[in-house]
């Protein structure tokens, strides 16, 4: 068995909207080993983000419930001073727009710079230099000792996601938050980005969440995986089972809808209905009942918990069971 | 005679430098591309970003000054038409924009951001406009009553079928998509590729299909072309490159695709590192002095790769 790295218990990260609060995360535990990584996938307003930026505590207005251990704290409930303390130090995170989270003023020398100076005070000056110049190197940056002087405008997308990947991985950090690293990237890029990730992954023997929407990347990468909807994991399972044998509607209804390069198919299967918006999101019962209407009402739980259907996959709600896919394409399409 | 013929389009963009602000030299963005589009069909335009495969789809509509080039539109020359108003040309040939959140205005309702084209080009009473783009909405599977909404009131996917009500409008030929679904999640991404595969065959629509998305380009195209600084690597037929591409960097390109079965995973990797390692070791007999690719020889009668003049 490997070791626990950080876990989460019952997470809720909830945003006020108007005078209420509404929960982005609910009621959301898991764990992330070491030398493991984690992908957590879903579509936009799941709450993926805010589940990383929870564990990094990166909100600021957010109601944050629950607990989220790391080591010997407790992210949920930290000081300001701790936290700054695990930051960039223990814990590291890749965020998904290199452009918008350098500092366009700064060389890319001393941006990096910072995190050594905040978290290793006694390294001089030049070897501090020299450290940033090998994890540029190290990142696969060519000419480290020209770049080290530039501006983030005159590198390029990958270049820019290297640097951030560089950054992130500057003291070494344990637990490593990539939110969708590639996702501006081209595709041959997003392969060098992402063996980079594995490598540090074995190097480091660190754990990863990997967030993401690109099922592909996810089977490329992903030990296990964790698919959220509105909130909620869904299913659970280790990246083989979730290939081979999805349960939950929504996990089978998203793997159906992506173009597959090998499998020729005249319809790409669509989900019918939107997400719904944060604060008319159903909290009882199954939340994706609205999405699949021809299953009938008695099939889903009142309360949907999530079940362990094989040693290691779990599934939420009962309705999987009853779950197929409608033949009459008119059926599936009905378009709001 | 082809549907749509470009022929050995350049388009080249001037640098300024200087006191005097000259022209310096000049980004090649598209340096000589020549395509041939059958009706009916999709063509798929791929590359990387600043491949120029946006550019080209811009200048082939009119919205970049073309400076080298034919474009012929159903076997009319309208390479110097740019500037021609309101021609028959602008009324066949729309596009589809990338982003459905920057492509609406937000301050216009959906009945006037649909009924544009419209009031440009045909002379409708206010009921009769009415009633054309609730028919266009329904086409795109939005409901009737929306025409008085704003863009904001609607989700991503919805935005992009808002965008492309308005791009059929005016019943054109052809449809320029410049990476259409590129902002969507999956769910709706599918959503929009299932409905422009069905109005491609309702409306008789042909499509240039620009993106980078290999597995989105297989699913919805006839014939593909490679770019690379600006300039063609590789064109066939969809099973022409897939399943046998010839130049390296045609092969690098399907190499990075993410394969979604995670069994093939390590076999994956050692295939990436093989074709890694060819094309380190034969950039250069693909590629000339500049780095730029060479002009293109066929190899069967679909099939056309960039590859140095034999002898």
């Amino acid at each position: 068995m490997s070791e626990k790295l950080l876990e989460i218990k019952n997470l809720k990260t909830s945003f006020r909207i108007k005078d209420d609060y509404y929960a982005a995360v609910d009621n959301l535990s898991l764990s992330v080993n070491k030398n493991e990584v984690l992908a957590v996938v879903g579509e936009s307003g799941c709450g993926k983000s805010a589940l990383a930026f929870s564990v990094m505590g990166l909100h600021t207005r957010a109601k944050i419930e629950g607990n989220i251990l790391f080591k010997d704290h407790d992210i949920a409930n930290i000081s300001s001073n701790d936290l700054n303390n695990l930051r960039g130090n223990e814990m590291g995170m890749i965020f998904q727009d290199p452009l918008t989270s350098l500092n366009p003023l700064m060389e890319i020398g001393d941006q990096i710079g910072e995190t050594l100076i905040l978290h290793n005070k006694d390294l001089s000056a030049e070897k501090r230099k020299e450290k940033i110049i090998g994890l540029l190197d190290k990142v696969g940056i060519p000419r480290p000792e020209r770049v080290y002087k530039q501006f983030p405008h005159e590198l390029s997308g990958g270049m820019r996601q290297r640097v951030m990947i560089a950054m992130a991985i500057a003291n070494e950090p344990e637990l490593l938050i990539a939110d969708e690293p590639t996702t501006a990237l081209d595709v041959t890029i997003q392969s060098q980005i992402l063996e980079l990730i594995n490598e540090l992954k074995e190097d480091m023997n660190a754990g990863i969440v990997l967030i993401t929407h690109d099922l592909g990347v996810v089977a490329e990468m992903a030990d296990r995986v964790a698919v959220m909807y509105a909130g909620q994991i869904v299913e659970i399972a280790d990246v083989h089972t979730l290939f081979e044998s999805p349960k939950h509607p929504y996990t089978r209804s998203l793997l159906n809808s992506v173009p597959n390069a090998d499998k020729a198919q005249d319809k790409l299967h669509v989900i019918q209905g939107i997400v719904p918006a944060l604060q008319n999101l159903p909290r009882e019962g199954c939340r994706f009942k609205a999405r699949i209407p021809w299953v009938d009402d008695s099939e889903h739980e009142e309360n949907p918990e999530l079940h362990e259907v094989t040693p290691g996959h779990f599934v939420r709600c009962t309705c999987y069971k009853h779950f197929d896919f409608p033949e009459s394409k008119e059926e599936q399409h009905g378009i709001s | 005679m082809a549907f749509l013929n470009v022929e050995d389009l350049k388009v080249h963009f001037p640098i300024k430098g200087g006191i005097f602000g000259r022209t310096v030299d000049h980004v090649k963005a598209v340096d000589g591309v020549s395509l041939s589009l059958e009706k009916g069909t999709t063509y798929g335009l791929v590359g990387e970003s600043g491949s120029g495969k946006t550019t080209t789809g811009r200048a082939i509509i009119g919205l970049n000054k073309i400076t080298s080039g034919k474009v012929m539109f159903e076997g009319k020359d309208i390479t110097n038409n740019i500037s021609r108003g309101r021609s028959e040309f602008r009324k066949d040939v729309q596009m589809i924009f990338q982003d459905p959140y920057s492509s609406l205005n937000p301050k216009k309702r959906v009945i006037d951001i649909v009924a544009e084209p419209l009031r440009n080009y045909e002379k409708l009473s206010k009921k009769e406009e009415k009633i054309r783009v609730q028919e266009l909405l329904e086409l795109v599977g939005l409901s009737p009553e929306s025409i008085l909404k704003y863009p904001h009131e609607f989700s991503g996917g919805q935005r992009q079928r808002i965008g492309i009500a308005r791009a059929i409008a005016l019943k054109p030929k052809l449809i320029i998509a410049d990476e259409p679904v590129s902002a969507l999640d999956v769910s709706v991404q599918a959503q929009v590729l299932n409905f422009m595969q069905d109005i491609q065959k309702e409306l008789d629509l042909t499509y240039l299909f620009i993106g980078h998305d290999l597995g989105v380009i297989k699913h919805m195209c006839d014939n593909i072309g490679i770019m690379y600084k600006g300039r063609y690597v590789e064109e066939g037929t969809a099973d022409d490159i897939f399943s046998n591409p010839q130049h390296i960097y045609t092969k690098r390109l399907v190499a990075a695709i993410p394969d979604i079965d995670p069994r093939k995973r390590q076999e994956q990797h050692e295939f990436r590192q093989e074709v890694k390692a060819e094309y380190e070791q034969s950039y250069n007999d693909y590629f000339d002095d500049e780095g730029l690719a060479y002009p293109l020889q066929p190899v069967s009668d679909t099939h056309r790769v960039a590859l140095p003049e034999k002898g």
